[in-house]
């Protein structure tokens, strides 16, 4: 059955048919189509099924609060789930496909799950997924948690591109219908920057379709002449398909806007993610019409009778061919006369006011529509789509008066306005009895930075006017918003005067929950208030009944409203029966919280150009594309990518990593160690300052000499450590770890700018600027006078002093320390000299036998040396105490950060858990992280453990397995054997030892 | 997304240009303070509903600390000014006070 009526459909060309597939199905539609109006030309008015119980279920809504009609469009690296149809522009090619079924749309096996519906009600995850446990393994997982759910995740990698784009402006109007345009016309006409966005491709909002009439005529001409007169004025940004996603603090919006999706091709972004700085915002957003609760709401056909309005006027397409109309207020007769204007039929209004008075009804009337007051809908008939409605009595219990045959019903509860962008920063709302609706409160304003408020509502989203929601009302709203915004951003501004508008009268609104008044507890359970989370009127009511007070506890207890449409439809019904059951006014009852976005945005245009090799910059060393290009099997550092070792053909990763262990301890190994950070601290306090940062005394550091330092938190732990080197009088450089060189520096930087002021001292992040390369091994000293230059001999240059001078004609600055334990030179050059110098020493080196080594080797080689390592030994918990580093700790200072936390009873403990070292008496590699058994079992029943392993390596040196580890009072413990967790196997047996396991007296790295 | 005009460099800052350090004025226990002098300089903290003196660092911007008196639950920003001092300037807690009668703070003793 074709959908398509011959003549209307203002959006679009009868001239232009486009092929699209549903479900591999070919349809035909046509240029200005919506997916959803398409659907429905093609007659196909099934859709999708519900998330729960699997109803068949059809399209309700004509926009961004459709909750059903979610389906999957496109395939492969353009798939994308739960796309609303009512928002989908259609295109060529559109392939979509319904979710949540199986095995297909028409015959569904999940349909089960709605005779489980009583088992399936308010709170079932909390209360039948506990018992029995059995039951999780064999119905829960595989049964209803499979058959629940939308469309699945894409896995393939997106093929679109997206982008993230700046704005500053003075007013910001989202919305474009009357109300947001003639704002955007008074703000620009006073001469503020203008940015004005729709999420719609067209502009003019409701006006159209609802039949208003400016100057005499329809609202089409004045829409058309003010959208040409804003877009001709420089001071105008105008953007259709643009959503005002959310707005926050200080008047920061984000806003999306949807550049291709109408229009797929490759090579421009498909969405852009707007981040807009408004000094004011008009949230010109409209209202949304509610459903009413009746038995059989779900069915497909039943629509808002609004949608079925837009349907017939923006695209001339229809639900049926016989419409029956249940209201509570005025507006759904302009559906009943729209209908009548495209030829269709209306068998009856059931109207459940007893009194129907108002002009619309008045020529409904007029034009032979059956009006029957104080009526509503008992049941609707049919099992997979509208058969016809059985009345009643809207203040009886659901006796059936009549039945009367249809294939379509529009309903309308009264119309909400939408207020979530004027609630998400702070916004709050007044609850207006006369129209059953929560508006915004004009008293309580979101505020910014100056204390005024920043938001100001317009038109229909401002709640209705005194004639209620006409358009004589948004026009003047919309005006004095625009003019209001202008003066608030320093302009003179007068509000332009607006068009004369002719508007009905309207009779009053009677606030319809649940139709009819007195229905029973069975029908009750077939009124849906969320279609898309399948929550009913009995599902709240039971919430009530089970002590459910807080409409934000039983918004989560029965899921109401947290599903993708967020409760658009659902959020004011759902609240007013939870009301009821409690006895309590709406207003007290309040609303759930508004948060954004307001409907769904794309993970492609969140992270926007932020992907793959932009996702997070590597920063590289002078030296990095050497690594490249000689094997480097890299390892992500900080935001540095270092060499974990150097692969040659044919080896693994272990036997690449004991080569270099080996060559290094026999001949000489080459690391480049430009990563670790580099901080210059210099003035007058430089050493005054340093003492408090280090837990050692800096001050007393000779010129020319090093000194290995510990940085400590205020809290006592160990966050840092590295060589400091005396430059000058006046100048140090401290060495930080590769991740911690930004957070030290800025951590100088708090402690001088905010506590020690007076202190006459800068500091210099300088890490980049050199190259530095550490030259490591037995051959270091002869490798280097080969190249020849300053006097690099032990008498010249002994073990922790540093000297500068030229090697092999480059400005090099030569540290003497070693974190491998080898005699060793640090030698660092100016970062542009880096790679020439790195190749230098590879040249001259090569008959030495030269290799470059990873981090693995350097962790290796610092095990066995028994050097902790910041990350490993530490934990944030760790103080210098616990790894006995205590002669690193100043006992002459008075004072430096951590020195008083240490000092805390806790941190005194003899019993803390200390570093040893661990020897596997199998020789075997302990495992990272295993855990010493202790005796007995904790206060949890847990078994007691008394240490852990923070550092375990195969070790080429010793040929066995060597371990660091905090035990408790290890140190005290030597020779003890201590069992050791393996996960899935038995403990091993671990001795107590010395930390040190090579070369303990230094006599290598002191040479 | 807060705005804070950074009273060094006079840039009107947003938030992503700068990082949070929690409540200002704080007085610093080191070596010799008492256990409980101590663990109110490191733990404990106020949490107001209303106005807050709080300490924020242009980070990507000139890199410098500054004070901004806040209110919490409206982010009204009553002013901006130096970390180098120990208490919030006096006509800052006048303003304050004529914006919030009925104000108290221990900087208005």
């Amino acid at each position: 059955m074709s959908g398509r009526l011959p003549t209307g459909g203002r959006l679009i060309d009868r001239r232009l048919p486009v092929e699209f597939t549903f479900n591999g199905k070919r349809m035909e539609g046509l240029e200005g189509d919506t997916l959803a109006s398409a659907l429905m030309a093609n007659g196909q008015r099934l859709v999708g099924r519900s998330f729960k119980y699997h109803r068949p279920r059809g399209v309700v809504a004509s926009g961004a609060e459709e909750p059903n009609a979610l389906l999957t469009t496109g395939h492969g690296r353009r798939e994308e789930p739960n796309q609303r149809a009512t928002t989908t522009e259609l295109f060529a090619g559109l392939e979509a496909r319904s979710q949540n079924h199986w095995p297909s749309l028409e015959f569904d096996i999940g349909a089960l799950n709605a005779r489980l519906s009583r088992f399936l009600t308010a709170g079932f995850y909390y209360k039948m997924f506990m018992w029995p446990r059995a039951f999780w393994k064999h119905v829960y997982e595989p049964v209803i948690r499979q058959s629940a759910g939308l469309g699945p995740a894409p896995n393939a990698r997106d093929a679109d591109i997206y982008e993230h784009s700046y704005a500053t402006v003075d007013v910001l109007v989202i919305g474009g219908g009357v109300a947001g345009l003639i704002a955007a016309q008074s703000a620009a006409a006073a001469g503020a920057r203008v940015m004005l966005i729709e999420q719609t491709a067209a502009w003019g909002g409701r006006a159209m379709v609802d039949g208003a009439v400016i100057e005499g005529q329809g609202a089409e001409p004045w829409v058309e002449a003010t959208t040409e007169a804003l877009a001709a004025r420089e001071n105008v940004d105008l953007r259709p398909r643009t959503m005002g996603a959310g707005v926050y603090d200080h008047g920061y919006v984000l806003a999306y806007e949807r550049l291709c999706d109408h229009d797929p091709q490759d090579g421009a972004p498909r969405h852009r993610l707007w981040k807009i700085r408004a000094r004011q915002i008009v949230t010109a957003t409209g209202a949304i019409e509610r459903p009413l609760a009746f038995a059989g709401n779900d069915l497909p056909g039943v629509m808002l009778a609004s949608a079925i309005r837009d349907y017939v006027v923006n695209w001339g397409v229809h639900a049926g061919a016989r419409t029956v109309i249940v209201t509570n207020n005025d507006d759904a007769y302009r559906t009943a006369l729209t209908l009548l204007d495209a030829g269709l039929d209306v068998p009856a209004i059931l109207d459940a006011r007893d009194e129907v008075t108002g002009a619309l009804p008045d020529e409904a009337r007029a034009r032979g529509i059956r009006v029957e007051a104080g009526a509503g809908i008992a049941k609707v008939k049919g099992a997979a789509k509208v058969e016809g409605v059985a009345v009643c009595r809207q203040g009886g219990d659901g006796t059936v008066t009549e039945e009367i045959a249809c294939d379509a019903v529009a309903m309308s509860g009264g119309w909400s306005p939408v207020v979530h962008l004027w609630s998400h920063p702070g916004g709050k709302l007044v609850w207006n009895a006369d129209h059953a609706l929560f508006a915004p409160d004009p008293d309580a304003a979101p505020k910014g930075a100056d204390g005024q408020p920043f938001v100001i509502p317009a038109g229909a989203a401002a709640g209705p006017g005194d004639a209620g929601f006409t358009t004589t009302h948004a026009l003047a709203s919309g005006a004095e918003a625009g003019a209001e915004a202008a003066r608030r951003t320093g302009h003179k501004a007068k509000a332009v005067k607006p068009p004369m508008a002719d508007d009905p009268a309207e009779g009053p609104l009677t606030p319809v929950w649940v139709m009819p008044q007195g229905a029973t507890p069975e029908a009750r359970g077939k009124m849906w208030l969320d279609f898309q989370n399948d929550v009913k009127v009995s599902d709240v009511e039971q919430a009530a009944r089970e002590g459910y007070q807080s409409v934000e506890h039983t918004k989560r207890y029965t899921t109401l409203g947290m599903a993708t449409d967020q409760g658009k439809l659902s959020n004011i019904n759902g609240l007013a029966i939870l009301a009821d059951s409690l006895g309590e006014p709406i207003p007290e009852v309040g609303t759930t919280t508004f948060r954004p976005p307001y409907t769904p945005i794309s993970m492609g245009a969140i992270g926007g150009e932020a992907r793959g090799a932009l996702f997070q910059p590597v920063r590289r060393t002078p030296v990095h594309d050497w690594h490249e290009a000689n094997g480097a099997h890299w390892e992500p550092v900080g935001h540095w990518r270092r060499p974990y070792t150097f692969l040659r053909e044919g080896e693994s990763v272990e036997q690449a990593v004991q080569r270099e262990v080996r060559n290094t301890r026999e001949a000489v190994g080459l690391l480049d160690a430009s990563t670790l950070g580099k901080i210059l601290v210099r003035g007058p306090d430089a050493g005054a300052f340093l003492d408090m940062m280090y837990t050692n005394m800096m001050s007393t550091l000779p010129p020319g000499r090093c000194r290995y330092g510990l940085m400590c938190s205020e809290n006592g732990f160990l966050i840092d450590d590295g060589v400091v080197a005396r430059i000058d009088e006046e100048s140090w450089l401290c060495h930080t770890t590769t991740g911690g060189a930004d957070r030290i520096h800025a951590h100088m930087e708090e402690w001088l700018q905010t506590e020690w002021w007076d202190m006459k001292v800068f500091t210099a992040n300088i890490t980049e600027q050199y190259a530095q390369f550490a030259v490591v091994g037995p051959e270091a000293r002869n490798l280097l006078e080969d190249i020849g230059g300053m006097d690099l001999s032990a008498e010249a240059l002994p073990f922790m002093h540093w000297a500068e001078g030229q090697i092999g004609g480059f400005d090099t600055r030569v540290f003497r320390i070693s974190f491998s334990g080898e005699l060793s030179y640090e030698i660092a050059v100016p970062a542009g000299q880096g790679r020439a110098f790195w190749d230098r020493l590879l040249s001259v080196g090569k008959p030495y036998g030269i290799m470059p080594y990873g981090t693995e080797a350097l962790h290796i080689m610092r095990a066995e040396k028994g050097f902790i390592m910041i990350g490993d030994e530490t934990d944030g918990t760790v103080i210098p105490q616990d790894l006995g580093l205590n002669w690193a700790i100043s006992k002459k200072k008075a004072d430096f950060l951590g020195k008083r936390a240490q000092e805390r009873t806790h941190m005194a403990d003899p019993g803390r858990w200390q570093l040893v070292g661990l020897r596997t008496l199998n020789g075997s590699v302990l495992e990272d992280g295993a855990y010493a058994i202790g005796e007995g079992r904790n206060a949890n029943g847990q078994q007691s453990v008394e240490g852990r392993v923070t550092s375990t390596y195969f070790s080429p040196t010793l040929g066995r397995g060597i371990a660091m580890g905090l035990v408790r009072e290890g140190p005290n413990r030597m020779g003890e054997i201590l069992q050791f967790t393996r996960i899935g196997a038995a403990p091993v047996e671990a001795r107590i030892v010395s930390p040190v396991f090579y070369d303990p007296d230094g006599e290598r790295q002191n040479g | 997304m807060l705005i804070l005009r950074c009273p060094y460099c006079g840039i009107d800052a947003d938030e992503t240009e700068l990082t949070p350090g929690g409540e200002a004025h704080i007085t610093r226990a080191g070596p010799g303070s008492s256990d409980a002098e101590f663990e109110a300089y490191l733990f404990l903290r106020e949490n107001p509903k209303g106005v807050h003196f709080e300490r924020w660092r242009h980070s990507y911007g000139c890199g410098k600390w500054f004070h901004a008196a806040r209110c919490t639950a409206t982010n009204e920003v009553f002013g901006t000014y130096s970390a180098q001092v120990t208490a919030p300037p006096k006509e800052l807690c006048q303003k304050i006070s004529g914006k919030r009668p009925g104000w108290l703070s221990r900087w208005l003793s």
